[in-house]
């Protein structure tokens, strides 16, 4: 699914701030891969680049999804590749109402690929129905994107967009991020609803409490740019219990 | 510097020029002696100089010039004329003159409508108590020149008189038809206590056009007004709104412009009751050769009044905005509830927005706030609608229409918000 080959990326305004320093990932269908990893390690910047977003220079290496290069592709042609990235920080865009935000998105990925758009009516039914699952109350799909929105509806509103998207590739950046426990049980069970054979998953965290939610089959620690230990999900309870400060120190003897 | 009395020779010796080159038009007493007076006005002002304080920012010669220079026409044919949908009557003036047959029968029960050029033959019609009136005292405290001139010369526009709810809106409709005609329109509207009327007016007028629309709202009556200028390139405009608002009136005035090459559009309003609410709003998109000022006084001038001053402008390839808007409370006018926002969003280096917000508040317990900000297309926005796959030139649009939108939520009917909204979206997507 995704194949990511000696990554290197630097940061476009400075060539002196080196980011991914040679990572090497590889997930297939319907897998569920998570990367733990101290702040700074990379973490982030690894879902903006795979996302396309400006600002940062591949320097060497390759990422594909399903064969495609996906770093010749605009953000978009990701998007209706099958790549979608869960925000970290949801964006909030006053003016524009959530509902149109997503029939825009979703209309616009389905013509990307040849597909016919969705009726305003049959998109209603869809959105109804998903929302209702995650909880999301109807005037949120009213409101203005993420406008107002607490951090737990803004976390909940980006699993629906993935709900309503049905990307080949999910990234979820700190998902877990600012939510308490209800929110993160709902947020995980949203995401858990929509693992299947064709699909898979790419889980940063800081903490392991997520994945007892979302259940990993591959967990990655990621350091300085770099996986520096891959394991089962053994790995996050070990980080879990000891921090990250052995695996580093293993890492670089 | 040059001397003021210099300058202000200069000013009136251009303005009697201009007077001396044309003859005030014939009419009954009651238009003469409006015209007469508008024309003492004139002399004593003399015509706008790039010198005068609210002039800095706009050039007036295109405005004044002897000749009017040639504005090319956009073919609109290929779209659904604007407020298709509505039921209306429709006044249609060509090249700013009225066309009766090409109008509706100007009836509508509770209204009373009369052309200028046949009212200004009678010696007496209801409409002296307004006509030039509140024109003349929008010149103090600042001059427009502009309009005295038009209450001088305009022989076209309507006279119309609200006595109840109109069943369905007024829409004056302007075509154009030669390449350099010079139109000079003056509307007077009044709403008597209690009534109600949706005023729509939209087209590109002339290649070069003067209007005036004096409005005279009594008590708790209550004027929507929806505008909707049209898309030539090159044509230049002057407008002068003059509102007058009696105690619990309502007035909305919502403006859309898209292309012209210089247009000035100034509002002027009073509120003289107590409690009235007046909102004047605009959503401007101009791209290229295009200079588009708004330029609003609001006076409050009784207790307890609200007034809104919403104006957006997005701008590009070379494009002006200029906002000046002033809000005067007079010491009488407690409670006064005013807010005012000028914004732009500049899509890239070469456009340019000029703002010049003013308070001036002798009243001691009131609410006013105003802001003006300048920006740029939010990139975080533009990334996170590009990453769930809207296409960079359609996120662009959202995020102008969203910016947009403040201005346009100042339309009382919802279903003439959105004829403009998608009117504009189309615009903007003709030109992505």
């Amino acid at each position: 699914m995704l194949e990511i080959k000696n990554l290197h990326c630097e940061l476009e305004e400075d060539s002196e701030v080196k980011i991914l320093k040679g990572l090497s990932l590889t997930i297939n269908p319907g897998e569920v891969h998570a990367i733990m990893g101290p702040n700074g390690s990379g973490k982030s910047t690894l879902s903006y680049v795979l996302s396309g977003r400006d600002g940062y220079a591949v320097t060497e290496g390759s990422a594909s999804l399903e064969g495609a290069d996906l770093l010749e592709m605009e953000p978009e042609e990701r998007a209706a590749a099958g790549l979608f990235l869960a925000f970290q920080y949801p964006v909030e865009i006053p003016g524009v109402g959530n509902m149109t935000f997503l029939r825009t998105a979703v209309n616009a990925q389905r013509k990307a690929r040849g597909q016919e758009e969705l009726s305003a009516g049959a998109f209603l039914k869809i959105i109804r129905a998903k929302a209702k699952e995650l909880q999301i109350e109807p005037d949120m799909l009213k409101r203005p994107v993420n406008v107002g929105f607490s951090g737990g509806e803004k976390k909940r509103n980006e699993i629906l967009q993935m709900a309503m998207l049905e990307p080949k590739m999910c990234i979820l950046d700190e998902t877990d991020s600012g939510l308490d426990v209800d929110a993160m049980k709902l947020v995980s069970d949203g995401v858990n609803a929509l693992r299947d054979a064709g699909r898979s998953f790419l889980v940063i965290t800081h903490y392991q409490r997520l994945l007892n939610h979302i259940k990993p089959d591959v967990v990655h620690i990621m350091s300085e740019g770099r996986i520096i230990k891959t394991g089962g999900p053994e790995l996050a309870l070990e980080v879990e219990e000891n921090g990250y400060t052995d695996l580093l120190a293993e890492a670089n003897a | 510097m040059m001397p003021r009395a210099k300058l202000m020779q200069q000013k009136r010796d251009a303005a009697a020029e201009l007077l001396s080159a044309r003859p005030l038009p014939e009419g009954g007493v009651w238009a003469r002696a409006a015209r007469k007076a508008a024309v003492e006005r004139l002399q004593a002002m003399g015509l706008p100089s790039k010198r005068d304080e609210y002039w800095r920012y706009t050039d007036p010669r295109r405005l004044t010039a002897a000749d009017v220079e040639n504005a090319d026409q956009v073919d609109t044919s290929d779209e659904v004329p604007i407020f298709e949908a509505f039921d209306r009557v429709k006044l249609v003036f060509v090249d700013g003159v009225f066309d009766a047959q090409a109008s509706d029968a100007p009836e509508l029960a509770g209204v009373e409508i009369c052309t200028l050029a046949e009212a200004a033959r009678a010696d007496l019609h209801w409409a002296r108590d307004a006509f030039g009136v509140l024109e003349a005292r929008g010149q103090d405290p600042v001059p427009r020149p502009l309009a005295s001139l038009n209450t001088a010369y305009a022989t076209e526009g309507l006279l119309i008189r609200v006595t109840g709810k109109a069943e369905k809106p007024i829409s004056l409709i302007y075509r154009r038809s030669a390449a350099n005609a010079d139109a000079m329109t003056h509307h007077v509207i009044r709403l008597e206590p209690g009534a109600e009327l949706t005023l729509l007016e939209d087209g590109p007028v002339a290649a070069r056009y003067n209007q005036v629309t004096e409005i005279d709202l009594a008590e708790t009556a209550v004027l929507n007004h929806v505008r909707a200028q049209g898309r030539d390139h090159a044509r230049a405009g002057a407008t002068h709104l003059f509102a007058r608002l009696g105690a619990q009136a309502q007035f909305k005035s919502f403006t859309l412009s898209a292309n012209g090459a210089l247009t000035r559009n100034e509002g002027v309003i009073w509120l003289d009751g107590a409690e009235g609410s007046a909102h004047i709003a605009g959503a401007t998109v101009g791209d290229g050769a295009f200079h588009h000022d708004d330029t609003v006084f609001i006076n409050h001038a009784a207790p307890r009044c609200e007034s809104r001053q919403v104006f957006k402008k997005v701008l590009r390839h070379g494009a002006v905005g200029v906002f000046q808007g002033k809000i005067l409370v007079d010491q009488v006018a407690q409670l006064t509830d005013g807010y005012q926002i000028s914004q732009s969003l500049l899509l890239d280096e070469d456009a340019q927005f000029l703002a010049k917000p003013e308070l001036e508040i002798y009243a001691d317990d009131v609410k006013c706030s105003h802001g003006s900000t300048s920006g740029e297309i939010d990139q975080n926005q533009l990334f996170y609608l590009r990453a769930r796959g809207v296409s960079e030139s359609d996120a662009k649009m959202l995020l102008v229409l969203a910016f947009l939108a403040e201005a346009l939520e100042e339309i009382a009917d919802p279903d003439l918000a959105e004829d403009l909204r998608s009117r504009l979206e189309a615009w903007l997507k003709r030109r992505a």
